[in-house]
């Protein structure tokens, strides 16, 4: 939904659908008002969407987890399940609403919300379909990055002004791991800035758009540093939305809810709408930066709409996060701020060595692909491999209790 | 851009120029004095964008490339200057600037 | 002169003012946030988006985390914080010191005579400033990132150093 005045004719109906829809609805109105109006519903489908799909995520989440843990999940609400998350939201909304009497009220109520408008905030410059942009800006990545940085200033007020000792230390310990892993996390996708040499991410995308010998995409994770740079920033994106196993801040038995602990009702209810929001965000940029956004995986699928596949892609990238919450052990503070500093930092400074030396390396010709491609492997892998080593020294061989050997 | 706005916005960076320089002289918690300093750079900053955007310089952006530098030594006097406040509290166990007037120790 | 730029700036001088006379620190630094965020938005009116987002991610992204890490780790009891007659005569004199300043400021920008000719500004894409940063600047770039790493090195330095290990040596 950009800015564009003009629709592309040559483009399938499908493709053009949204921004048919959005001008029949601005049609109606006098000619200074379009380009308002045009900005207006966009926000208000990406909010619908985004809030409709958080919706959805809370309940796949629980599924999901209960067929892994070999039980149900809901399925008492609706069919399947399905009305359980409006049954969340009603008893969000009408639980009380506890504020400390100590507690600095206008802060308390503040951080849930400035938290939520950050995470908002960072939709608009996602590419979500072929024409579908809310913001289409000449520095879009760093725009992202710039106001994801600004959650951070909540989780803090969320922490200081609840007037809890053990709040405060929580909030310290969750600051500590989001600022730790925002390094990995900004370094991870610089190698795609190195390649395509531009901040929009519009540009990224449709960087991506061709096929070599007719099947393999060229999105950046088919290539050696770009599935390094995608590794790196799924983590950090795990880490930086306090997700299992990095979920520290918000697990249940640290410090009872750490610096949720004071909050109650529809603030708590806040606070999970911008995480989920969060995750979904920064999924759509690892969709745009890595897996070639609404492109098709194949020159013979692109019938299907553009931001379906985005859809697909976005799905299934949530679809993992939920798995590994499934699967592994949560992270102790001074192992995942140990791992954000000693392992992924090194390793993502070594990948831009790496693309450097892919990108110097492109005029050698192509009768020199496969020693580009050993070369770049082994800058990757003798890292990967020393580094855990050496950071595993120490401790003892994992022994199993329960599961056969 | 007319006259008037390009007025405004000077007369705007001064005034945060002097409120910055009020902060620095006039309170006693030395975190507020090296806040106030982060203004001052700040407002030289803005001064630097408003000239470079009315009045251009048709090769290279100097202003914007000026303003970067300054936000990166701005960032790193920050850095270092709250880590020399957190060394002085451990030795001191107070922040106000007065107690800090001994040589000794 | 637009009603976004007279709010920005309304905006902008009006927290930091009134972020220097508070009393709770941790207030006074969320005000400076305000602040930022008021110059930010200053910065993408005048079009210069890449400084703009720069400004947000380092002030608002890393300078505030610092300065309110410091406020927590340098907490006294409140009591030592209170108004005295020192303290009302150091604010008058600082007064004084910028109320002058600006008008001498504000002297020399209302007298002096703006250029003849209106040049339209060129649009600061991301790809000049890479550019610039990397043929012209780069010397500059490098001398900036040695002196970054030094400063971290040497802040985490002198916070850690704990003062038992001080009287010691």
């Amino acid at each position: 939904m950009s800015m564009l005045p003009i629709l592309q004719t040559q483009d399938p109906y499908l493709e053009r659908l949204p921004l048919l829809l959005r001008e029949a609805f601005t049609h109606y109105l006098p000619e200074p008002w379009h380009t308002l109006s045009n900005q207006l519903i966009s926000i208000v489908v990406i909010l619908s969407v985004f809030g409709l799909l958080f919706a959805i995520l809370t309940l796949a989440e629980r599924k999901i987890l209960g067929h892994v843990q070999n039980r149900p999940g809901p399925n008492r609400t609706g069919f399947f399940g399905m009305l359980q998350p409006f049954a969340d939201g009603i008893k969000m909304l009408t639980k009380e609403d506890i504020v400390p009497v100590a507690a600095d009220h206008v802060l308390h109520l503040l951080a849930p919300v400035s938290l939520l408008a950050a995470s908002i905030l960072t939709f608009a410059v996602i590419p979500y379909g072929k024409n579908l942009v809310a913001l289409d800006i000449d520095t879009a990545a760093l725009y992202f990055f710039a106001v994801g940085s600004a959650t951070e200033l909540s989780v803090f007020m969320a922490g200081w002004s609840s007037n809890n000792k053990y709040s405060l230390l929580a909030a310290m310990r969750a600051l500590a791991q989001l600022i730790s892993y925002e390094l990995p996390l900004i370094i991870s996708w610089i190698p795609v800035v190195m390649v395509a040499s531009t901040l929009s991410l519009t540009r990224i995308v449709s960087l991506q758009s061709g096929y070599s010998f007719g099947i393999l995409p060229h999105w950046y994770v088919f290539t050696p540093w770009g599935f390094v740079a995608f590794a790196l920033f799924m983590v950090s994106a795990l880490a930086e939305s306090n997700r299992s196993p990095f979920d520290l801040p918000e697990a249940e038995s640290e410090l009872i809810a750490g610096h949720l602990t004071e909050y109650s009702g529809f603030k708590y209810a806040l606070f999970f709408m911008a995480e989920y929001f969060g995750m979904t965000a920064l999924s759509g940029m690892a969709v745009s930066l890595f897996l070639g956004g609404w492109n098709a995986p194949s020159p013979y699928l692109t019938f299907i709409p553009s931001y379906l596949w985005f859809a697909v892609k976005l799905l299934s990238l949530l679809a993992g996060f939920m798995w590994i919450r499934a699967t592994f052990p949560r992270l102790r503070i001074d192992q995942l701020t140990r791992f954000a500093w000693k392992f992924l930092v090194p390793l993502s400074l070594i990948n831009l060595v790496t693309t450097a030396f892919w990108i110097l390396s492109q005029n050698w010709g192509h009768l020199y692909f496969i020693p580009r491609l050993i070369i770049t492997l082994i800058l990757i892998v003798v890292p990967y491999i020393l580094l855990s080593k050496k950071l595993g020294r120490g401790y003892a061989v994992r022994t199993y209790t329960y599961a056969p050997q | 851009m007319n006259d008037q706005t390009l007025n405004l916005c000077l007369l705007f960076s001064s005034a945060l120029f002097c409120i910055g320089l009020i902060t620095t002289l006039s309170r006693s918690s030395t975190i507020l004095i090296l806040l106030g300093i982060e203004l001052m750079l700040n407002s030289a900053n803005i001064n630097f964008i408003v000239f470079e955007r009315t009045q251009p310089d048709v090769s290279t952006s100097h202003g914007t490339l000026f303003v970067l530098f300054t936000i990166a030594i701005a960032a790193s006097e920050a850095a270092v200057g709250l880590a020399l406040l957190i060394a002085l509290f451990k030795h001191q166990r107070s922040v106000v600037i007065d107690d800090a007037s001994q040589l000794k120790g | 002169m637009n009603a976004t730029l007279l709010i920005t700036i309304g905006v902008t001088l009006i927290s930091s003012a009134v972020a220097l006379s508070l009393r709770n620190l941790i207030h006074s630094v969320l005000l400076l946030v305000i602040t930022w965020i008021g110059i930010c938005a200053f910065y993408l009116i005048f079009n210069a988006e890449f400084i703009a987002f720069t400004q947000l991610l380092v002030y608002v992204g890393a300078i505030s985390m610092v300065a309110l890490f410091a406020v927590l780790l340098t907490r006294v009891a409140p009591s030592t914080n209170q108004r005295n007659k020192q303290s009302v005569t150091r604010f008058i004199y600082a007064l004084i010191t910028g109320l002058s300043l600006f008008s001498l400021m504000a002297f020399a920008v209302l007298h002096t005579d703006s250029p003849k000719e209106k040049v339209e500004a060129l649009p600061a894409t991301v790809y000049s400033i890479g550019k610039a940063l990397t043929e012209e600047y780069a010397p500059a770039l490098m001398i900036t990132g040695s002196l970054l790493t030094l400063a971290i090195l040497g802040s985490v330095l002198l916070a850690a150093h704990s003062p038992q290990s001080k009287e010691n040596s």
